[in-house]
Order: structure tokens, then C-alpha cells, then sequence
């Protein structure tokens, strides 16, 4: 079954914006599984062998840590898409 | 003066409270009923979010579970904020883009179809329900305990504060309510994890005395001697396999709430909806990071005040005796030596605690001033009641917008949709009213029900509906029904004792993972049917390319904003 042409209304410029969002959302989706699923619970056996003050590494993160890095997950996307805003403005306002 | 006067008098005072800012917000036009008309300020949002998110189960039952489970509490821990990720990341500011009231009026119009809308709103009703239930077991477990009134009239008196300012104010009403709640619930949860904490490690910031005291490591010890699982050891009380599945459904089942994505639609625009994510994070992360702390304190006191003690002597305690009369706490000399053997999961075991328990009683069993209590005990209330009033919002409009308005009567005036949403507002009420004085006896498994369902069924249709343009109305159909009726199914059949009341549960497990992870697997069936099937019926109408299209594009390309952004940079 052919694929017909797609509808494509968003400009080369709102492109670029649509494409650097999703490169960003990506990324940040992968620490959010590495460190909460992964650190937490697929990796939860060795690391569970690493002292983290009273307790162990992969208890902190479970319990803590895990939480922790997903605040800073949103704040992240919060400044970096306001910093790509003002990007995307710079460029419509190019020329 | 006792206990139960200081609590009276402060559910009272906090009462007054929030009836007093729902008069104040009252509002008058539909607009502002379900979605605060869109002029909240962004750190007030961010409170009322998370009072919303943060319910009787994150206040009463989330350090409970943590303190029996240990290690495998993360599940809650890491599942309900780890999906508040994916709403953030993922859904919320695209859906504020798309400007709607309603998360079923986004699957309708994304996928022009109102069988999609219907299955969305049944879903939505479905799920408020639930989460409403288990808010009044909430309250009931308050009221009972310490105003001493019967759970009927607690209830009672806790809906018609809920059902006051819900139907003057609307979502408006709720949004200022809801923020003041917060800060209720967030006093009453730190102020006696402060107090445990200096008590019992010396350290007055619990996040941290967590990890930089021994108490864990002494907690994990006691915990074996006695018989019990490892405190501090993975995957001791569930696999390695339930706790990612169970994880990861309580992440996706959390972003597809619908009474939580409606708050994204109460902020001017898709900037303040990012904003609001992060104070709503922030907030929320002061109570979740705080959890396991009370947990594990918890826990170490109540072994330490009741394990291996003379049995009579602990009966003289007076939290416990005020417990037991509650049912909640129950004790049964099995090998007669009149001294608790506590166990949690041998054979030997003499304790049966109620889970929920654990928080309210912390303050008693820790010897904290009376006021503490009286303080723990509103802020539970809090908890239960702001969730409750969202639900309560979320349930009235899918039935007077979604059903009533978008699909029976499209001619209904601004009046008569208010109208029919203070009505079913009201029916909502009264069902909500008759399952908390009659809770099913399987609460628990209604529960896993509703996450299970939710990551199965809304969650994929909103993802795909917002980053697949290829998406169809057939492909969301087949998807949701396919990924509903799967889940529905292997659940029922594993919790078939509860349910059907067989003698066996016909399937122990559906390869291993339990009922409250199965909803990842209906979540996986629902992406593949929906991918299969949308590639092989027609795309979506060229109007509904452009609308999706339009939610990719930034939000500077409105017109308005525009025109502030060349203000701004001159």
C-alpha cells in the first residue's frame, strides 16, 4: 500500500522548532528510564551492593534519588524550551 | 483539652476556610466551571495540582505501604511521580495548546469521532469513581478515629463541604481551594516527620536523615531478627518483574488521569502550563521525598513499642486500644505466651495492622503533643477532600459536556450545560456519598483496576493522538477497545476470588506479573493494534492533519502572542 503525501502546513521554521522539541523530550525520557527504571529497579541487585551514606545506592535512588532527578527533569524542559521560544523568535524575525 | 476537641475545632477552622474561598471565587459562566477561565497564576496552580494529584493514598496509605513493603515500596514512590514526568514531558502542554475543556474532548475532536469521545468519557466516570471511593475510605478512617462519629455521618458531613463549594465555584472555586489545601496537607505531613525525626536521629530535615542515619540499616536488622523481610533489600516482598511492571503502570496509568490533565487547561498559556509543572513537581516532591522517611521511622517505631512486648501491657497503650476499637489493629496470641510476636509474613505472625494506619498513628505511637495528631488528622482530610472535589469536577463535566452537550443537545444554551453540570455534579455526589458508607469490599483491587485501565486506555490514545499525525479514528478505536478489554479480562481473572467469588483465582498471574502490572501489557497491545490498524484504513481528514499540526507549532505564532513578544523585545 503506497503512502500518499502527508499534509504538511508548518513552516521550515516551526519545523526546526517541532524537531529540536522532540530531540529534547527524547533525551530527557531516556535519563528518566535509566535512573528510575534502571537504576531502580533492573540494576536494583548490583547496586544494591554500593554504601550510599546509611544506606544503599540503589535503596537512595528507589526511595529518593530517583524523585529528585525527575524535578530536575521538568525544570529542565521548563528553561530549555523557553530558551528555544526565544530562538525560534530570533529566526522568524531573521529576515 | 483532648485530642478529639483540638481536632474538632481544627477541621472546623480549616472547614470554614475553604468554604469561605469557594464563596469568594464563585463563578457564573461554564467557562469558568471547568476550567477556572484560564487566569490562575502559575505557583497557585502548581499547589492546586498537586493537592489534587496528592490524595488520601499519597497522605494516609503511600508511607504505610512503603514501611511493609521496604525496598518494593518504590513502586509508589517512584511510579506516581515518575509518570508525573510523562504528563509533563509528554502531554500536558500540548493538550493546553489544543485549548479544550475536557480530556474526552480531545480524543472526540483529534479523532472526529464520538463513539472515541463516548469510550472516553465512560473511561473518565469509570476512573473518577474509583479514585472517589477511595477518598471517602479515606475520610472514614479520620472521622472514625477522631471525632469518635459513626463513618456514615463523617461522610456525610465531608460530601456536603465538597459538594458546598464545588457547585458555587466550579473549577474556579476548587483551583483556590485546592491550593490552600495544599499547604494543609504539606504542614500537617512535615510538621511530625520533623519531630520523629529529631527524636530519632537528631537530625531535624527527615529527607535527609533518611540516608545519613543508621536507622534504616538498624530497621533492616530488627526486621530479620524478628522474622520479617530485609528492609533495605530489593525485591524481597515482590519480583524483580512485578516491580517494573507495577512501576510502570502506575506511571502511565498516573499521566492518563483526566481530573489531573484538566488543570493544564486552568493556565493562561502553554508556557505557564510548563511552569505549572514544575512547582507542581517541586510541591509534590516535598512530600514524596519526606514518605519514605516517615516510613522507615515508623516502622521502626511501632516494632520497637510493640514487638516482643507483654501483650496486656501493649493493650494499655492508649493509641492502640483507641485502634483496636477501630478494627484497624488487631492482636491474637497464637502460641499463648502472652507477648506480641510481630512478623509481618511468617506463619507465627500475632499482628494484623491496617496499612493505613501507619501515618495517622505515627504522632501517638512517637508521643507527639496532642495538637500534632489533631494536625495530622486535618491534613488527611485535606488530602482526601481536594482530590475529591477534582474527581467530583472531572466526573460532572464529562457527563454534561462530553455526553449532554457535545453529542445529545449541540443547540444547549451556556444556562441549561450549567445546569446539567450542577445536576450530574450532584448525582456524582450522591454516588460518591453511598460508596464511601458502602465501600466494595474489594477496594484495593478497584483500584489497581483503575490504574491498570487507565495506562491500557487513555494514556497511549493521547500520546499517539498528539505525536502520530498518521493516527486514525479506526486505528484509536481498535486501540482503546482492544487494550480496555484485555486488561478487564486478565484482571478479573487473576482477582477472580474478589470479583466472581470463585474458590480459586482462575489465573495466578498473567506469565508472572500480577493484576496491578497487567495494565502495561493492555498498554503495549493498545499501541501495536492501533499502529496495525491505522496503517491500513485511511488517514485522518485533511482538517484534523492541520488541527494536530497546529499543536505542534509554537505557541508564538498565536496572534496575540506575537504582538507581546515584538512588545517585549523592543
Amino acid at each position: 500500500m503506497g503512502e500518499p503525501e502527508r499534509v504538511q502546513t508548518l513552516n521550515e521554521k516551526q519545523n526546526w522548532y517541532w524537531k529540536k522539541n522532540i530531540k529534547f523530550i527524547s533525551g530527557l525520557l531516556v535519563i528518566w528510564f535509566l535512573v528510575g527504571l534502571g537504576g531502580g529497579v533492573l540494576f536494583a541487585a548490583p547496586l544494591n551492593e554500593v554504601p550510599f551514606f546509611g544506606v544503599t545506592l540503589s535503596f537512595w535512588i528507589g526511595h529518593q534519588g530517583a524523585i529528585l532527578v525527575f524535578i530536575l527533569l521538568i525544570l529542565s524542559y521548563a528553561i530549555r524550551m523557553d530558551k528555544l521560544d526565544r530562538e525560534y523568535f530570533e529566526k522568524k524575525h531573521e529576515n | 483539652m483532648s485530642v478529639e476537641v483540638i481536632t474538632i475545632i481544627m477541621v472546623l477552622f480549616t472547614f470554614a476556610l475553604y468554604t469561605g474561598i469557594g464563596w469568594w471565587s464563585r463563578v457564573k459562566d461554564t467557562s469558568s466551571f471547568y476550567v477556572a477561565g484560564q487566569n490562575v497564576p502559575t505557583v497557585a496552580n502548581g499547589a492546586a495540582i498537586a493537592a489534587d494529584w496528592m490524595s488520601a493514598a499519597s497522605f494516609i496509605s503511600m508511607a504505610g505501604l512503603v514501611a511493609f513493603l521496604g525496598y518494593d515500596g518504590t513502586i509508589y514512590l517512584m511510579g506516581w511521580t515518575g509518570g508525573y514526568v510523562l504528563l509533563a514531558l509528554l502531554l500536558a502542554p500540548y493538550l493546553r495548546k489544543f485549548g479544550k475543556f475536557t480530556v474526552p474532548d480531545f480524543i472526540g475532536d483529534r479523532f472526529y469521532s464520538n463513539s472515541a469521545r463516548t469510550v472516553a468519557a465512560i473511561a473518565t466516570i469509570f476512573i473518577s469513581i474509583t479514585y472517589i471511593s477511595g477518598q471517602m475510605r479515606g475520610v472514614g478512617i479520620v472521622f472514625s478515629r477522631y471525632l469518635q462519629v459513626d463513618i456514615i455521618v463523617g461522610v456525610l458531613i465531608g460530601m456536603a463541604i465538597v459538594g458546598f463549594f464545588a457547585l458555587l465555584g466550579g473549577m474556579k472555586g476548587i483551583t483556590w481551594t485546592q491550593a490552600t489545601q495544599y499547604f494543609v496537607i504539606i504542614i500537617a505531613f512535615l510538621i511530625p516527620a520533623i519531630a520523629i525525626s529529631l527524636q530519632l536521629t537528631g537530625n531535624p530535615i527527615p529527607q535527609l536523615a533518611l540516608t545519613s542515619s543508621d536507622i534504616v540499616e538498624r530497621l533492616s536488622t530488627i526486621q530479620v531478627d524478628l522474622g520479617m523481610t530485609e528492609y533495605m533489600a530489593p525485591f524481597t516482598n515482590l519480583s524483580l518483574l512485578n516491580v517494573f511492571m507495577i512501576a510502570l503502570a502506575l506511571m502511565a496509568g498516573t499521566a492518563g488521569l483526566p481530573h489531573v490533565i484538566v488543570r493544564f487547561y486552568t493556565v493562561k498559556n502553554v508556557r505557564a502550563a510548563r511552569w505549572s509543572a514544575v512547582w507542581a513537581i517541586i510541591f509534590i516532591a516535598l512530600l514524596y521525598l519526606t514518605a519514605p522517611a516517615v516510613g522507615a521511622f515508623a516502622k521502626y517505631n511501632l516494632i520497637n513499642t510493640i514487638a516482643d512486648q507483654p501483650l496486656e501491657e501493649v493493650q494499655d497503650i492508649e493509641w492502640v486500644s483507641k485502634w483496636e476499637t477501630t478494627g484497624l489493629l488487631q492482636f491474637d496470641d497464637l502460641n499463648g505466651d502472652g507477648i506480641v510476636n510481630f512478623a509481618e509474613g511468617s506463619p507465627d505472625n500475632e499482628v494484623v495492622i491496617d496499612k493505613d494506619i501507619m501515618v495517622l498513628s505515627t504522632p501517638e505511637v512517637a508521643n507527639l503533643a496532642p495538637f500534632i495528631i489533631a494536625l495530622v488528622a486535618t491534613g488527611g482530610l485535606a488530602a482526601a477532600l481536594s482530590t475529591a472535589s477534582g474527581l467530583l469536577i472531572t466526573m460532572s463535566s464529562a457527563v454534561s459536556h462530553d455526553i449532554y452537550y457535545r453529542i445529545f443537545n449541540k443547540e444547549a444554551s451556556e444556562q441549561q450545560r450549567l445546569r446539567v453540570g450542577r445536576l450530574s455534579l450532584l448525582v456524582a455526589l450522591l454516588i460518591a456519598a453511598y460508596v464511601g458508607i458502602n465501600p466494595p469490599g474489594f477496594a484495593g483491587e478497584v483500584v489497581a483496576l483503575a490504574f491498570g485501565l487507565g495506562a491500557a486506555s487513555l494514556f497511549p490514545v493521547i500520546l499517539l493522538g498528539i505525536f502520530d499525525k498518521r493516527m486514525n479514528k479506526e486505528g484509536a478505536i481498535a486501540g482503546i477497545l482492544s487494550g480496555l478489554i484485555f486488561t478487564l479480562v486478565t484482571i478479573s481473572l487473576i482477582l477472580s476470588r474478589t470479583i466472581f467469588g470463585t474458590e480459586e483465582a482462575i489465573i495466578d498471574s498473567f506469565f508472572g506479573i500480577n493484576a496491578q502490572g497487567v495494565g502495561v501489557v493492555g498498554m503495549v497491545i493498545n499501541f501495536i493494534v492501533s499502529f496495525i490498524v491505522s496503517r491500513n484504513t485511511p488517514e485522518p481528514p485533511i482538517e484534523i492533519q492541520q488541527l494536530i499540526e497546529n499543536v505542534r507549532a509554537p505557541e508564538m505564532d498565536n496572534s496575540h502572542f506575537e504582538a507581546a513578544a515584538t512588545k517585549e523585545s523592543e
